[in-house]
């Protein structure tokens, strides 16, 4: 009867509880008691906001869940979220020496139990510094805003934190699906930022509802507008109906909650056939929100699994709800007269290596085939949101798109400091905090007259 | 909202208490609107602004704009934002034409008035379907030097489109710049007046968004061969480079939702629903 409904393909259909269950306080306290408590700690190194993890670790272990938040939430306001989507294997855990004879310490696990647990016992703040009498703007509500924001107002700074959608939180919001990120947990995090003193503007657009004399009337001025603008393919039939960028599909479906349409009235073309083309996270993401949506879902990607960017967790748990991969494959023409009726692909095979060491394969002549779709999904990645960098003028930007800064978040203008994706291209959750930080120490030492 | 007015059966016109939208809106803007915590998010030409306050110009075609036209004056509009898009290219270009087609006409006497203030002569053409359904005539013919009026059924102005109007015109006098705002059919037959005689012309395009800040790329259009988001790049872009078609088939992308939508929306007004 629904023209948008799902072809029911599985039970994961409606399913957007979180895939992944948490530790219990039992379990959290055995795995920290695995700690070595090493004397030259890798793990704090590797982690882009420098959170004192033995430290924390040692009261999980002792059962001092307080105290473990507490440290937690010196160095870091997003606990939840980072215990969730961090890239823990390449960071904390990649260099944790449990790892060379049996499974590094489950750092990120445990991060997110003791974060949980405040949520549940009692959210307690950090401590404020006392007022600095200084302005300081900070534009976007995403990871780095956020991180920015809240470091800038236990600095004492009055923050006044801008976001252009009508909710906080970036792609912890529009983008990561609940099911990897539940919404409850992205808002107590963001509601402890701005118990802090954190003055936030919804619907506020900076460059347009704002205007830039007023965004420089500030002291200092914090720019994390994020990857916006999606890339597509650049192949025949990309404006047919039904194909969508992961971002548009995503923000449907996790911001405007169309998979819940019509009681909601954002809709969302379910399809019974999803193809999305790339390999990271967002990708995954995009097939397994297409799965809950009852559609057989499938992945393609021009090189083969090894090589994808995502996290082998995520490629693990797409493959486990389903999701089918297309590898050394790649879609030359979307087919159709207006909606998809299938992707046209060709075979990709090995050519040798690129200068970054990357295989570089190359399409096969003659190797055309058709894969059945009736929504294609382009998940190939995005470029930095051009519309602050258009307004500022003098803001020096690079060949992409994105604001160029030095190593402590420094634009060409003096006052204006940028970090996260819009500075980086599209990154991590935890590297964009990690910018915010960097960041947020050079700005106080300017609002200090420090230089 | 300080104010709500039927212009006639379908078209309503809201002025809606948004300072940071009113206080920074130039004329080619939009904005982007929600009702609730439910609502779609909607892009809307900005019409006009006084002191605080935007105007909106709508008509009555699906879900979202059929609760819009019922609420109260006094009445509230969870969220907006904008002014969304940029503004109209104002230069002096000599004269000038500002063509507005059906409830396109809402964003045609603020062009009108920003290009005359640049020292344009301008000349206004309205067309509509039928006399009830011609909007802002006066304003109009006060924001422009002539303004010319057709509909389709010829109970108002000449019997004809707008594009006959301007063929008339650029049979007269020599033009330097149009701007066509309308339904996307109207605006690519319009555009092909103006075509053959290289006259610079603007449309104000349509296309469906969610966020209109450059994120998503619904909005997404042909131009010339290239790829382009109306809600950053646009929303004018040269008329005569637009892949009308391209954009006529994306607007269709949700009929039968929207059909779905507008069922929801009679079920749970007479209480059969759910």
């Amino acid at each position: 009867m629904r023209g948008v409904a799902g072809c029911g393909e599985g039970d994961l259909e409606g399913n957007f509880g979180e895939a992944e269950p948490g530790f219990s306080p039992d379990e959290a306290v055995e795995e920290a008691g695995r700690c070595l408590a090493c004397k030259k700690p890798g793990c704090v190194e590797g982690c882009p906001v420098s959170i004192d993890i033995p430290a924390f670790i040692r009261a999980v272990a002792g059962g001092d869940f307080r105290s473990a938040a507490r440290i937690l939430k010196a160095e870091n306001m997003l606990p939840a979220v980072c215990g969730r989507v961090c890239p823990q294997e390449i960071q904390c855990e990649g260099v944790c020496v449990l790892g060379v004879k049996d499974r590094p310490l489950a750092i990120g696990k445990i991060e997110r139990f003791v974060a949980d647990w405040e949520r549940e016992n009692g959210v307690e703040l950090p401590p404020v510094a006392l007022p600095s009498g200084k302005r300081v703007a900070v534009v976007g509500s995403g990871p780095s805003g956020l991180t920015a924001a809240a470091e800038l107002a236990r600095s004492g700074h009055a923050v006044t934190l801008y976001e252009s959608l009508h909710e906080a939180g970036g792609v912890l919001t529009y983008g990561i699906p609940p099911f990897r990120l539940p919404r409850d947990v992205v808002q107590a995090e963001i509601g402890a930022v701005l118990s802090l003193g954190v003055d936030l503007r919804l619907n506020h657009l900076v460059g347009k509802s704002v205007p830039i004399r007023d965004l420089l009337s500030y002291d200092a001025v914090y720019v994390a507008t994020g990857a916006g603008l999606p890339f597509f393919m650049g192949i025949p039939g990309e404006h047919l109906n039904g194909v969508y960028s992961a971002n548009e599909f995503l923000t449907r479906v996790n911001l405007m909650h169309a998979d819940r349409f019509p009681e909601y009235d954002t809709p969302v073309r379910h399809g019974c056939h999803v193809a999305v083309v790339g390999g990271g996270n967002v990708a995954m993401d995009a097939a397994r929100v297409a799965r809950r949506l009852g559609a057989r879902a499938t992945l393609i990607y021009r090189r083969r699994e090894e090589e994808m960017p995502a996290r082998r967790a995520e490629i693990l748990h797409a493959k486990e709800e389903g999701v089918e991969f297309l590898t050394c494959a790649n879609p030359a023409r979307v087919l159709g007269k207006d909606r998809v009726e299938g992707v046209e692909c060709v075979r990709m095979q090995i050519c040798g290596e690129e200068q970054d060491g990357r295989t570089w394969f190359e399409p096969v002549e003659g190797s055309g085939f058709v894969v059945d779709a009736d929504v294609f999904i382009v998940a190939i990645g995005t470029s930095p949101n051009p519309l602050l960098p258009r307004c500022l003028e003098g803001l020096e930007c690079g060949r992409l798109g994105n604001v160029v800064v030095d190593g402590e978040g420094r634009t060409s203008l003096p006052h204006v400091f940028a970090g996260g994706d819009v500075a980086t291209g599209a990154a991590t959750v935890i590297l964009s905090m990690g910018a915010a930080k960097t960041a947020v120490k050079a700005m106080n030492r300017m609002l200090r007259g420090e230089g | 909202m300080e104010e709500v007015l039927s212009l006639s059966e379908r078209v309503f016109q809201l002025w809606i208490h948004a300072p940071h939208v009113a206080r920074n809106a130039e004329a080619g803007q939009f904005l982007v609107l929600r009702i609730d915590e439910q609502g779609e998010r909607i892009p809307l030409t900005i019409s006009a602004v006084k002191g605080d306050l935007v105007r909106v110009i709508f008509m009555t075609v699906g879900k979202t704009t059929g609760r819009l036209s019922m609420i109260p004056e006094g009445g509230e509009i969870r969220d907006i934002v904008g002014p969304l898009g940029r503004p109209t290219a104002l230069q002096t270009y000599g004269t000038c034409a500002v063509i507005g087609g059906g409830v396109g006409i809402a964003g045609a006497p603020f062009i009108a008035r920003a290009l005359r203030g640049k020292g344009n002569r301008v000349i206004g053409i309205l067309g509509a379907r039928s006399a009830p359904f011609l909007i802002l005539e006066d304003e109009m013919r006060g924001a422009c030097d002539e303004t010319f009026v057709a509909t389709d059924d010829g109970t108002k102005g000449q019997k004809g489109f707008a594009a006959d109007l301007l063929r008339a015109v650029v049979a007269r006098e020599h033009l330097d710049a149009a701007w066509i705002i309308g339904p996307a059919i109207m605006m690519k037959v319009t555009s092909e007046v103006t075509r053959p005689l290289g006259i610079r012309t603007f449309v104000s395009l349509n296309p469906i968004m969610v966020d209109g800040t450059g994120m998503c790329g619904s909005c997404r259009v042909n131009v010339g061969g290239k790829t382009r988001f109306a809600c950053v790049d646009g929303p004018e872009f040269d008329a005569h480079q637009v892949d009308f078609d391209g954009l006529l088939t994306r607007l269709r992308m949700y009929v039968d939702e929207e059909k779905e939508a507008m069922e929801h929306l009679h079920h749970g007004q007479c209480g059969a629903g759910r």
